[in-house]
């Protein structure tokens, strides 16, 4: 069992706080890591290969400093990494990174699977994914939770869904999106640790793949972010004490009144 | 460049049009209106009634593109995809919305992909610019602290899902009058490498917490499982389904599709009730878009007042009882 997982190293946001004055985010100092939705599908590839042998390769496409995402997906127990990074793969958006995604892992080949993260936690678009599966016609299950049976031929998986799970069987090869009920990501042990310290990671510019420079990067991109701002969050209703009996009920009342006014109940 | 007209792709379950739907015409609506353009929807799938059609009509299409038939009883994303594809190669529209939802956020990349077109995900707003007539896509990211502002200038069509549940349903006005386009089926849309087994339910609880109008959230200050039975009765009351914080998720209080945030999901109710539950910034990127907010929290700095619209500082397991009785002698 072949797999082949894409992620992205995105910035820490576990220690950021809020600015309680602007209600904005302090991202100052927020370290880079591998996106955590990403680990879920590390882990259940680790999980397939324990079972089934065979072996993974994790790919990013980002600046050389990615690289450490790959090494730490090694030390959890990946076997390669490679890093797509050149100036012209920079203001990317999906289409174009998943363009080039799959154009790296066609050039890696002989792959049973291809596992994702349902999305990442800064972009946040989840279509990376999907756009994989489309550019490489491979079957798909997106937010997968769990793979029920998997062989050589065909693999059968639930994917959450709004009101429910949907069993769907793919035949192999296949790419998943997994969500978080799929798997509890491992620590990276000791020895996986010193292995992704020595090992040596290739980095793939458009000319290892043989990419057109015009379909890459902002230029290549479809879409073009043309303004940020950030928004407001801070509400500071109004917040009312409940210490014994007394105010307890009152505050309930209030809470109660609120709610009538609200028209969110009668 | 000849696109014209926008669309909205319908969603329906077994048939039945999903509510998504109709928000998506309000909204494509407005954008066409301002392009002076024809709003038409697209339907696919099995069993649709001619009212379903009609209902489009009504609240706002002025044509819907059906295609109908038993090969598309499921959604298999292979399969719509391709049918989408072909529908956007013919007729050319120069804007496709969907929801965000598990349905758009499958379909609409694997389309974008076939038709060389650009994606925005999860827009929470869209405008047309003046004087270009582009699609302006706003839509929020990083655990929704950036707003960002985006545009597909050159391709065609542009295509944005959107976050649902924001914006009422267009009006019905049985008066409307519309275009059924019939799209035959092919056989060619039939990936044959992907099979629909069937849905199962989750044990328990309503886990639809995206569709429901309020939801009461329990985290790490509820102390243990069981007391994850007032937060249902709660919820029960006001008509409303649990959520859960991430530390409930992962104590095993709650089961995952419960979980509200940056590593769950992100709902958009009319009330957000947060019992217990201090208010990461992760937690946060979940719910706070929501109408109306009320906080529950024994620590009077917990972050999540910042953001509510109502707080109590109080202890949850004397607040959430009173609470429920006086709501009970309503
Ligand atoms: C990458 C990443 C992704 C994450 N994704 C998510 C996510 O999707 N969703 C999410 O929720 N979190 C997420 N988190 C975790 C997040 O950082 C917080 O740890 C989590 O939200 C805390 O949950 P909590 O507020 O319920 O629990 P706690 O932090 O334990 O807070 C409990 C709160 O309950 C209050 N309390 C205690 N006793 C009582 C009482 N008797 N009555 C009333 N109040 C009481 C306390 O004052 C406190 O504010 C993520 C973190 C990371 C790093």
């Amino acid at each position: 069992m072949n797999i082949i997982i894409p992620i992205k190293q995105v910035p820490e946001t576990g220690n950021v706080k809020m600015d309680e004055e602007t209600g904005t985010v302090v991202r100052e100092g927020a370290a880079s890591i591998i996106n955590p939705l990403d680990l879920y599908a590390v882990e259940t590839g680790i999980q397939l290969k324990e079972k089934l042998g065979g072996k993974i390769t994790v790919i990013t496409m980002g600046p050389r400093s990615a690289e450490k995402a790959l090494r730490e997906a090694i030390s959890m127990g990946c076997d390669d990494g490679v890093l797509i990074s050149g100036k012209e793969f920079a203001g990317s958006d999906t289409w174009v990174t998943s363009y080039v995604l799959s154009e790296a892992i066609k050039k890696i080949g002989d792959y049973d699977l291809i596992l994702a993260g349902e999305r990442a936690t800064d972009g946040e678009t989840g279509q990376v994914g999907p756009e994989i599966a489309s550019f490489l016609d491979l079957p798909m299950a997106a937010y997968t939770s769990r793979i029920v049976e998997l062989n050589t031929e065909s693999v059968v998986v639930e994917r959450l869904i709004e009101e429910e799970y949907e069993m769907l069987r793919l035949s192999m090869p296949a790419l998943l999106t997994v969500v978080k009920e799929i798997s509890y990501p491992r620590l990276p042990t000791l020895r996986g640790k010193q292995r992704a310290k020595k090992i040596a990671i290739p980095v793939w510019s458009k000319d290892s793949m043989e990419l057109d420079e015009a379909n890459l990067g902002l230029k290549g991109s479809p879409t073009r972010v043309v303004k940020i701002s950030t928004p407001q969050v801070l509400r500071n209703g109004m917040v009312i004490p409940a210490d014994d009996e007394e105010s307890t009920v009152r505050a309930v009342n209030q809470m109660l009144d609120f709610m009538r006014e609200k028209n969110l109940i009668r | 460049m000849n696109y014209q007209g926008v669309w909205t792709v319908s969603e329906n379950d077994q048939g039945k049009l999903k509510g998504v739907s109709y928000e998506l015409l309000a909204r494509g609506r407005g954008l066409a209106d301002k392009l002076g353009n024809e709003l038409a929807s697209v339907v696919i799938g099995h069993n649709i009634t001619d009212e379903a059609v009609e209902e489009l009509i009504h609240r706002g299409a002025d044509a819907v593109y059906l295609v109908n038939d038993p090969g598309l009883r499921h959604f298999v994303v292979e399969n719509f995809s391709a049918v989408l594809r072909d529908l956007i190669n013919v007729y050319k529209p120069e804007i496709v919305i969907a929801g965000a939802t598990t349905y758009g956020r499958t379909l609409m990349p694997h389309v974008a992909v076939r038709v060389n077109a650009g994606l925005t995900a999860d827009c929470t707003e869209l405008d047309i610019e003046e004087g270009t007539g582009n699609l302006l896509q706003i839509r929020p990211a990083i655990g929704g602290n950036i707003l960002a502002e985006i545009k597909t200038p050159e391709r065609r069509p542009q295509m944005a899902t959107v976050r649902p549940n924001l914006i009422k349903h267009a009006e019905k006005d049985e008066r409307r009058k519309g275009e059924v386009v019939n799209v035959e089926f092919k056989a060619e849309w039939i990936d044959r490498r992907v099979e629909h087994l069937g849905f199962r339910k989750s044990e328990g609880e309503n886990i639809n917490i995206q569709g429901a109008d309020v939801v009461v959230s329990g985290g790490g200050g509820l102390k243990k499982k069981e007391n994850f039975g007032m937060i249902k009765k709660l919820a029960e009351s006001l008509g409303g389904v649990v959520g859960a914080s991430r530390v409930a998720v992962d104590r095993g209080w709650m089961s995952y599709p419960h979980q509200v945030g940056l590593s769950g999901k992100t709902v958009t109710p009319k009330l957000y009730i947060a019992v217990g539950i201090s208010g990461s910034i992760q937690h946060l990127a979940g719910m706070k878009t929501a109408e109306t907010i009320i906080a529950i929290n024994s620590d009077s700095d917990a972050p999540i007042f910042k953001v509510a619209d109502f707080g109590i500082v109080g202890d949850a397991f004397e607040v959430i009882p009173a609470l429920l009785e006086s709501l009970d002698h309503y």
